[in-house]
């Protein structure tokens, strides 16, 4: 193991933790503000990552494409917003889940009819194309640096709304009573709205974001799913700080984890068994650090104010 | 009309009468594909490429007209064995053909076989059904899973390869795959790299390949998994650096999404769309034209499964006499779209297997492509395991 080879698996997860933050932000808004649990946000994500195909495809520009996107998944935010999750507001979790669950089959069932069932994809555009050469003349993406780039653009934008700006402290009034703003005055049912398309746009730029370097096909959103939910667990529900400081966290253990656990392992076990064990501790790192956050921090790591 | 003439005429009659009997009762076959979840862009290809054969005939096989009911696996054996259990249960039930995965056919192998039907599978291979559990009404049109990955094993040794690296998911396919793999490749393992089924993002064991520095990499990294370690491989600047060997990671399921990232990068077959032979060329064209895609081995070996049916129905007269039709298809009279076909005591072909490359086509379509043969009448060593002759 070398130093550079660190740096870069530094790097590698820090951009992976930034992918979570931005599929992880938009669930733990809607979680948080709402009360509302969102298992369709996986499928929003990957249909920003359809749309993206759709777009960039059509307008032949990755920008032009993914603006686009975004005003396509922010329309179809509304939409289910109207159509389904209005409806559930007022319902127990329990309904939530069952309802969003339908959406997951429903979509992940949809977009197979429209865009078909093999994997598609997003060239990465012209002028993000190439590498940077990093020390030991280890190759970096261009792209991911952009990707980097703009998770922390994202991070910045909702940490300056949310805690900057009147409809960010609504919000935050809103996570806190509900019934209280509403009895103030305040249009609690827009401003739910408001956080649910929000919420559906964010996780469609990670999906349009992610086409590039990942695959685009039917149920891309469901082990992302889950990876966010971790996110939102560790960090504390409801808080985008959190979000953010959980997302790197879990991107950082998943790589380095990945990377350097065989050999960690192989100082004092032979290399088979060194090797088995690796994979499975490799993978099961993050559900390991979730559960001891559970235990030690049942609130997460930052939990947002006014919510215990 | 004089007597001896109407007599033969009634007589003759009769004899039609009575086959056509047995004939009248269509072909009933049940196909088992996966069409929901990732990977039913794999049990689409075999659902559509047995139809095309059926259709070109004339809705008939063996001069039978056929009735085919698609069964949809979902990836899962328990939903599998139910589904199939019930169709095979509600009525004479003749051939079923599928599925695309290993573990959906050690699901419903027994339920097919115990109701006296003939199972043909036009993708999956399993060593097991090779050797000790290989059953007498039981075919295979692709191969034994093994040998995919052995042909990049005896190639890499072929190109003496000093170092390789090598990665695989972290399952029992995967770790049969580096297993056939390492079987014909010598050189020394630099390292062995299981990932999760549900890993997204390959940078971490992209960096340590380019710092490992290999002389050739080997990966089985099926369906949305190579979609994304082949992009990936490209963006972090390895294409044309280190060869990329690999088995189900290249090939035409997943070509339309890793596109020009995946040219030049090598998989191994039995057969590839380029294929220098008439029928593929007829195969290739009225699959395209039909589906709109370029068909894979999948669709390929669900097409051969359907002449190998219609080979055997017209050589046994109908399906009435069983050991008549086991003979029939043992002898796989049919002209295969990989050309040489033929099978081993064990229901599991013994055929060539090549080196495929990746290219794009003058249209614009990504194919892999005959690069060189790297076995010759290649017959699986689980063979000798099994008892029929």
């Amino acid at each position: 193991m070398t130093t550079g080879l660190l740096l870069v698996q530094i790097l590698n997860g820090l951009q992976f933790g930034i992918l979570l933050f931005l599929v992880a932000a938009g669930l733990t808004l809607v979680f948080g503000v709402m009360d509302f649990i969102n298992l369709a946000h996986g499928v929003q994500y990957m249909l920003g990552a359809y749309l993206a195909v759709t777009f960039v495809a059509l307008t032949g520009s990755f920008v032009l494409g993914l603006v686009l996107a975004l005003a396509a998944a922010l329309v179809f935010g509304l939409a289910l917003e109207f159509l389904v999750f209005r409806h559930l507001y007022e319902r127990d979790h329990l309904d939530q889940v069952l309802a969003t669950f339908g959406l997951i089959l429903l979509l992940n069932q949809g977009v197979k009819i429209i865009w078909g069932a093999a994997p598609l994809s997003v060239p990465v555009p012209e002028f993000l194309s190439g590498n940077v050469a990093l020390l030991d003349g280890i190759l970096y993406p261009t792209y991911r640096f952009a990707l980097i780039g703009a998770g922390l653009a994202v991070g910045l934008l909702l940490w300056f709304v949310v805690d900057r700006t009147r409809t960010g402290m609504l919000l935050r009034a809103g996570a806190s009573n509900a019934p209280m703003v509403s009895a103030l005055g305040v249009d609690i049912r827009k401003l739910f709205m408001i956080v649910f398309a929000f919420g559906t746009m964010l996780a469609g730029f990670a999906g349009a974001m992610a086409a590039p370097i990942l695959s685009v096909e039917p149920g891309m959103g469901d082990t992302v799913l889950i990876l966010a939910f971790v996110v939102i667990v560790i960090g504390g529900i409801g808080s985008i700080r959190g979000a953010f400081v959980a997302a790197l966290i879990v991107g950082l253990v998943d790589t380095l984890g990945r990377s350097f656990m065989n050999d960690l392992l192989r100082l004092f076990m032979s290399a088979p068994s060194a090797r088995a064990t690796g994979a499975a501790l490799s993978s099961m790192l993050i559900y390991l650090l979730m559960a001891v956050v559970l235990f030690l921090r049942p609130e997460g790591l930052l939990p947002s104010r006014g919510r215990t | 009309m004089n007597l001896k003439f109407a007599l033969s005429l009634s007589a003759g009659m009769l004899a039609l009468g009575l086959s056509s009997a047995q004939a009248q009762e269509p072909l009933k076959i049940g196909v088992v594909s996966v069409l929901t979840g990732p990977a039913a862009a794999l049990g689409q290809q075999v659902r559509d490429g047995f139809q095309l054969a059926v259709d070109q005939n004339g809705g008939k096989l063996g001069g039978v007209p056929v009735q085919i009911t698609i069964i949809d696996d979902e990836l899962k054996p328990d939903v599998a064995v139910g589904k199939v259990r019930s169709f095979v249960e509600g009525g004479k039930v003749d051939f079923v053909v599928g599925p695309v995965f290993s573990n959906i056919l050690g699901a419903i192998a027994k339920p097919v076989l115990d109701s006296g039907a003939i199972l043909i599978s036009p993708n999956a291979g399993p060593s097991t059904m090779a050797g000790k559990a290989c059953h007498q009404n039981f075919f295979v049109t692709s191969y034994q899973n093994d040998q995919v990955h052995e042909v990049l094993g005896k190639y890499a040794q072929d190109q003496n390869y000093k170092k390789a690296y090598i990665i695989a998911p972290n399952y029992q396919a995967g770790k049969d795959s580096l297993a056939g793999f390492k079987r014909y490749f010598k050189g020394e393992v630099l390292d062995e790299v299981y990932v999760p089924l549900t890993s997204l993002d390959f940078s971490a064991e992209l960096a340590k390949i380019a710092s490992a520095k290999p002389d050739v990499v080997f990966a089985f990294l099926p369906g949305g998994l190579g979609v994304n370690f082949v992009k990936q491989w490209s963006q972090a600047g390895l294409t044309g650096k280190v060869p990329f060997l690999s088995a189900f990671t290249v090939d035409e399921s997943t070509l339309p999404a890793q596109q020009d990232a995946a040219v030049g990068m090598f998989g191994g077959m039995t057969w590839a769309p380029n294929m220098d032979n008439p029928q593929t060329k007829k195969f290739v064209a009225a699959y395209e034209a039909a589906y709109k895609i370029v068909p894979g081995s999948y669709a390929q070996q669900a097409f051969d499964a359907a002449q190998l049916i219609d080979s055997a129905v017209k050589a046994a007269g109908g399906t009435g006499d069983k050991d008549k039709l086991r003979a029939a298809l043992k002898k796989a009279d049919f002209t295969s779209l990989r050309g040489k076909f033929k099978f081993n005591t064990n229901g599991y072909p013994i055929q060539d297997f090549y080196l495929v490359k990746v290219a794009k086509r003058p249209d614009g379509k990504f194919q892999t492509e005959i690069a060189q043969k790297v076995f010759t009448d290649y017959a699986d060593p689980h063979a000798k395991d099994c008892a029929l002759k």
